[in-house]
């Protein structure tokens, strides 16, 4: 790669350089960039592209721990169209896109909106807010798993007195879904800090000009607002996808938790999905099929179209990557 | 302000801290009945009683005591602290490049930098592991560990999208005063950026401390080597279903989070909107 600095020290009624000095010079800020850069670069290099270059190459070949890879064309990638695991997965990974990231979005934007009206006590409520962000993933889940427990869990129990019978939450096909969706919204607060510092950079004069117009509090938001943080709605969108796409722990150890059946950390993927795969996400899927049942080749193959997935989804972002990075590039 | 808009704008002011107190409960309620439930004895924690008939404290220190999970926080306490030591070490510098030298491939180098940031971990997974396991790592937490010697793409965009925040002056006086480009990111950059380096070391402490698909990837054949998150998930099959410790080490988990938060709050919560959108 070439590394030119653009001469911070050439400052305007410098003195001209001779060319031999000058080239001396540029060699010397090449390093330098290259000592500040290096560790990074070779980072880039070995945990980025390589294995994005193995993992296509590995999919063309079957292989496990103990056998190296064998060539074998396209039988991997023609199993993938018959693959009835995968079929589930990418269902239930689709769903928590399209339920769970804009249920995410509205939640965090709506308490944002709330938290903006405050004059005091905003910064009590939004650390209260924020706060179940912060908690361990692992943490969160066994939590939201033994407030749900279907017999005796505090949810169900509540409802009993108000003489409601709960559903079972993570031990049902049906609401195992919307019960991840509920630990989700708990979390929210993180979307939330971002949403409220876009809510705050509105120029307040727009506001005022439009209830001037006679614009009712509906209107200034369809008009004024979500114009203005539209930027922040579309990385929002584009994280809460990507972060989806990639959702493990929580469907992991909620499946293994509620399902109850004695495993140990490496037996934990014999859970997987409980109750009826409902809860089998993609990721799942795809280290099930490379480290339990051996099949790194065909994980590979997963590996790829994921790749594929995200980097179509990152595209959207980086379009508008000039937003996304603020004004000085 | 006219007469009749005063009671709307007392009625307004009722409901707003009404629904933001009821939220406030909400998002409270999960850890109130983790608390205690905690306290319970492991029968009652069985049971759908809500409040304990009698205060059980030792749990806590049971949670220690009757399983490994001492253990589990000295691996958890080594892989974090390690993790965001080896990411500061590399990540600042980069960091600094990309925001503040001029050289050609940096605007390349930016994007692959957003893209290694946005990709899910689990597209890379088998490749590297197959890399760890030829290097006899696997079994153990140095494969998560030993690349933040390389940088971290999230670190890395986090302290570039604060030190391009600060003013080029600062950096060219420092120059103008004869120090190299190292000299003038440890002497001058550094002391003005210390909210964006806490954020980015608090926020890959709390990513290695929440972890759970990297230690379940690298160390679940070896149970020396877990950590709190992956003790946590596999502790109900291991100790039975004693939901009291089992409460009582979750919150355990959360504990340290939350002290950190509280004394850093103000470069955390910067942190997370720099990561946002700078309109």
């Amino acid at each position: 790669m070439a590394l030119t600095l653009g001469a911070p020290g050439t400052r305007p009624g410098a003195p001209p350089e001779r060319p031999a000095s000058r080239s001396r010079r540029r060699a010397r800020e090449r390093l330098t960039v290259l000592g500040f850069m290096a560790p990074a670069l070779a980072g880039l290099l070995l945990f980025l592209v390589y294995p994005l270059l193995a993992s296509a190459y590995f999919s063309f070949t079957k292989f496990d721990l103990v056998n190296p890879p064998r060539w074998v064309g396209l039988r991997n990638w023609s199993f993938l169209l018959q693959d009835p695991n995968v079929r589930v997965a990418a269902y239930n990974t689709l769903w928590l896109v399209v339920v769970m990231v804009p249920a995410r979005m509205v939640g965090a934007l709506s308490t944002g909106i709330l938290l903006t009206r405050f004059r005091r006590g905003a910064g009590f409520y939004r650390t209260l807010f924020y706060l179940p962000a912060l908690a361990p993933p692992v943490a969160a889940t066994l939590a939201f798993v033994f407030l749900l427990k279907p017999g005796t869990g505090p949810v169900n129990t509540l409802l009993a007195r108000l003489g409601i019978e709960g559903p079972l939450w993570f031990s049902s096909p049906h609401w195992s879904k919307p019960s991840l969706v509920l630990l989700a919204l708990w979390g929210v607060g993180d979307l939330m800090i971002i949403f409220l510092a876009a809510l705050l950079d509105v120029p307040q004069e727009l506001y005022e000009a439009a209830a001037l117009d006679g614009a009712n509090a509906w209107q200034q938001f369809r008009a004024v607002t979500l114009p203005a943080i539209s930027p922040v709605i579309l990385f929002a969108a584009v994280t809460g996808v990507i972060q989806t796409l990639q959702y493990f722990t929580q469907a992991a150890v909620a499946a293994s938790v509620a399902s109850g059946q004695a495993n140990s950390g490496g037996g934990i993927s014999g859970t997987f999905g409980y109750p009826a795969n409902s809860t089998y996400t993609y990721p799942l899927w795809l280290y099930v099929a490379g480290f339990r049942y051996g099949a790194l080749g065909y994980a590979n193959v997963l590996a790829v179209v994921l790749f594929v997935v995200s980097i179509v989804v990152t595209g959207i972002l980086l379009r508008r990557f000039r937003a996304f990075l603020g004004t000085d590039r | 302000m006219t007469a009749p808009a005063r009671p709307n704008a007392a009625l307004l002011f009722v409901a707003r801290h009404s629904l933001a107190i009821a939220l406030s409960l909400i998002f409270l309620a999960p850890v109130v009945f983790l608390l205690l439930t905690s306290f319970m004895t492991d029968h009652q924690s069985l049971t759908s009683n809500l409040w304990p008939e009698s205060w059980h404290p030792e749990n806590y220190a049971n949670v220690f005591a009757k399983t490994p999970m001492g253990r589990y926080l000295a691996n958890t306490v080594l892989y974090a602290t390690l993790a965001t030591l080896f990411m500061l070490l590399s990540s600042v510098p980069a960091a600094y490049a990309l925001a503040k030298l001029r050289w050609r491939g940096r605007y390349a180098t930016l994007v692959a930098i957003v893209c290694a940031m946005m990709l899910p971990p689990q597209v890379t997974t088998v490749p590297l592991y197959l890399l760890w396991a030829t290097w006899g790592l696997t079994g153990s937490l140095w494969p998560l560990i030993l690349p933040m010697l390389l940088g971290d793409a999230f670190s890395i965009f986090l302290l570039r999208q604060f030190l391009v925040t600060i003013p080029d002056e600062y950096l060219d006086a420092a120059r103008v005063d004869g120090c190299g480009e190292w000299r003038t990111l440890l002497r001058v950059v550094l002391p003005m950026a210390k909210p964006g380096v806490a954020a980015a070391a608090m926020f890959q402490f709390f990513y290695a401390w929440n972890d759970y698909y990297g230690p379940l990837l690298y160390t679940s054949e070896n149970e020396s080597a877990w950590t709190m998150s992956l003790g946590l998930a596999s502790f109900r099959s291991l100790h039975a279903v004693q939901w009291n410790l089992l409460t009582a080490a979750t919150l355990l988990t959360m504990v340290p989070i939350v002290l950190v938060f509280f004394f850093a709050q103000k470069a955390f919560v910067q942190g997370v909107t720099l990561t946002g959108v700078k309109g």
